[in-house]
């Protein structure tokens, strides 16, 4: 363990069965000092930084079902809804006044709308001049599915139309036994890797995301990293990771059986094992969304070097009953009186 | 990793842990002046580990607040009413008999009595409170009166405290709560609460009701004006008051809420400041045997990580919480016993039901 805990202080990448026996060992202090040591490998200046954007759900109707979402509607549920373009540049307009620099688009797995809908949707958005950080890769695989062009074709169509990058939703766990048990209708493990494939060989810039603590094991939460790390070797289209633990409430999947919400030591540990792991993914996020203020500050000890959004808006986990709310100036009042300093960024990163 | 805390220029502070000396104001103040709140629980946690092994500790308990009409309306509260007031309530034995009796199905081993400095309640009043819970759970410990309130009970019974103390303790007094010490310093206490007891007189009570084998707790109130030095000095009155009677069981940082309060504030206190305030204190307070987290207070999640940044109880179930929801709080007013069991474990603590005075229960 000694030995272990000195190749990742002398910058060694290490492997899965290695960060297994972590998760399996190590202590909470350990992980945090090892996380911290390679966050600042990584980002010497003490910098926190943050984006001020928004959440825009365009649509809530999805033919996925996923069974750990509560935000989706069934296509014949009469509940469901789809913004309309005034709605939806008013959200814009919102943002912007309040110094929002982009948008994360996303949506459910609309059956009907095509893909001329979200190449007008993103032009309409695009005269704004908001950058927008757009579509899942389950959603991109399903208009390629809709619209019987390739991945390649609609990604080109959508950055034609407007599309700056890329958000890591819908990983969920990259792994398709995973998958098939949570989400069988949403694109598997490797259909996911290769919508990012070939959005980072378009010179697109996307994040990843990896929502644990459901029914994953230890090592298909490896299997998740390992993909992460070996097709960021390849491309190096990832600027950030953002793990957070699944939230329970008024889900389906937790509705059928019993499922504990993760604690905040676990997700901690979570977090600084991926920081760890992940040692070519230059940006770590805090989830303040899923965690509350004070955990969200803690973690920028646990290898968390970006506090990630304002959410003026957010829809998805506040269906599962979760609540927090930040404002700039507090998640500003955060970082500070964690002795770093807030800086606000752009999606890739670079400082306003 | 004891390298991480040398490279942080703890390397002698860790020496004097590890030797188990006593820590200095001045080492106290590096700590708190320190940014890397990993090395602070890094250190805490051999003293913790040290004193408590890999237990943490949750008792099953229930919360009486008799009354929230109180002459000292101190700035930082937002429970306490001035009589005639809207809000202003006071419960008759009766009504204390009930709530007892609400729960007589749970298996609750404490209950936990603080109410304000009511004007005109009896000392009778008080005596009878706790005869009446008595007979209704001859069982049950009945942690009661901050030194706060046994000072202005002394005065209404007409008698020195230790006397009072003595017909309290006939009356099913088991031990007292930490609550009303605030901050010491008497600048603290003349811009927050200068009508309540003073930090000396707070000492004074706690010091007899040691030498009458009371256990009592002692808290801070952290968060609102206080400087670093005022806190220190607070510790180390706390410390030196422990040195002479060692009566005290626990000590409980005690954040700061400022909704609904006449000091009000910018806002609540931040994860890092919280875990600083338990580590610290872990590392000051050589000898308290236990160091609270209170999750009412800093939230189940801050005081599950807690358990590795010095504290070694999470306090208990608690139900209807008062005095905190009222300035704002938004934890949850009660979490299961089973859901301490999961924080504890997840936090790779072993789980222990206590009694009152850290006496095993259950373990699990």
């Amino acid at each position: 363990m000694e030995q272990l805990c000195e190749r990742i202080l002398a910058g060694e990448r290490i492997d899965g069965e290695a960060l297994l026996r972590l998760e399996r060992e190590a202590d909470l202090h350990t992980l945090g000092f090892l996380a911290n040591s390679v966050r600042r490998r990584l980002h010497p200046e003490p910098v926190v930084t943050y984006v001020i954007d928004r959440n825009i759900n365009y649509t809530d109707i999805c033919v996925s079902a996923c069974k750990f979402c509560a935000f989706f509607k069934a296509p014949d549920d009469p509940a469901g809804s789809t913004l309309s373009r005034e709605e939806l540049l008013a959200k814009i307009r919102e943002t912007q006044e309040l110094g929002g620099t982009q948008v994360l688009l996303q949506g459910g797995l609309h059956p009907d709308l095509d893909l001329a809908f979200y190449e007008d949707m993103l032009r309409a958005m695009k005269a704004t001049g908001i950058h927008v950080h757009g579509f899942s890769p389950p959603e991109i695989h399903h208009f390629a599915e809709i619209s019987g062009l390739s991945v390649r074709a609609v990604l080109e169509r959508l950055m034609a139309a407007g599309l700056d990058s890329i958000p890591g939703g819908g990983a969920e766990i990259l792994s398709n036994r995973v998958r098939r048990e949570l989400a069988p209708r949403k694109c598997d493990a490797d259909q996911w890797i290769a919508v990012m494939k070939e959005a980072h060989g378009l010179g697109l810039r996307t994040t990843a995301t990896m929502m644990f603590g459901h029914v994953e094991t230890a090592a298909e939460r490896v299997e998740h990293l390992q993909r992460v790390r070996d097709l960021q070797d390849r491309t190096g289209g990832f600027t950030a990771f953002i793990p957070w633990p699944f939230q329970p409430d008024y889900t389906p999947l937790a509705a059928a059986r019993h499922i504990d919400k993760t604690t905040a030591v676990t997700y901690l540990r979570t977090l600084a094992l991926s920081r760890i792991f992940l040692d070519n993914v230059a940006n770590v996020q805090a989830s303040w969304v899923t965690q509350g203020p004070k955990i969200a500050q803690v973690s920028l000890f646990f290898g968390a070097n970006d506090f990630g959004s304002t959410m003026i808006e957010e829809n998805v986990v506040a269906a599962a009953g979760v609540h927090f709310r930040l404002s700039e100036a507090q998640i500003r009042h955060l970082v500070s009186d964690a002795g770093f300093q807030p800086r606000q960024r752009l999606m890739d990163y670079t400082l306003v | 990793m004891d390298a991480f805390i040398t490279q942080a220029g703890l390397g002698h502070i860790l020496d004097k842990v590890r030797a188990g000396e006593r820590l200095s104001l001045d080492d106290g103040r590096r700590l708190y002046d320190h940014p890397d709140i990993l090395a602070l629980g890094y250190l805490a946690n051999i003293v913790r580990e040290r004193q408590n092994g890999n237990r943490a500790y949750f008792i099953y308990n229930q919360h009486i607040n008799y009354s929230n009409i109180c002459t000292n309306l101190c700035k930082f509260c937002a429970f306490g009413r001035p009589k005639g007031d809207a809000l202003a309530y006071e419960m008759s034995l009766d009504e204390i008999r009930a709530k007892v009796r609400e729960r007589l199905d749970e298996p609750i081993s404490e209950i936990h009595i603080v109410g304000g400095i009511h004007p005109d309640l009896p000392f009778a009043y008080y005596v009878d409170m706790l005869r009446a819970i008595r007979e209704i759970r001859p069982d049950v410990h009945l942690q009661a009166f901050t030194c706060v309130e046994i000072h202005h009970l002394a005065r209404l019974a007409g008698k020195p405290v230790d006397e009072t103390l003595r017909l309290l303790m006939d009356a099913g007094l088991g031990s007292m709560p930490g609550g009303g010490a605030e901050v010491f310093n008497p600048r603290i206490r003349q811009l927050t609460c200068p009508d309540k007891l003073p930090g000396e007189g707070w000492l004074e009570v706690a010091r007899t009701a040691h030498r009458l084998g009371l256990r009592t707790n002692a808290t801070m109130l952290y968060g609102h004006i206080e400087t670093i030095d005022e806190r220190l000095e607070h510790l180390d009155a706390l410390r030196r008051c422990q040195d002479e009677t060692g009566g005290f069981l626990a000590f409980i940082p005690l954040a700061y809420h400022p909704k609904n309060t006449e000091l009000g504030g910018a806002g609540n206190t931040t994860g890092v400041n919280d875990l600083k305030n338990i580590a610290v204190s872990r590392l000051m307070l050589d000898n308290f045997p236990h160091i609270k987290a209170y999750w009412v207070m800093i939230g189940p999640k801050l005081a599950q990580v807690a358990l590795s940044f010095g504290a070694d109880d999470m306090d208990g179930t608690v139900k209807e919480e008062v005095i905190t929801h009222m300035a704002g709080a938004e934890t949850e007013q009660a979490i299961g016993h089973k859901t301490l069991i999961r924080l504890i474990r997840e936090a790779g603590r072993e789980p222990v039901q206590r009694d009152t005075l850290y006496n095993v229960m259950a373990t699990f």
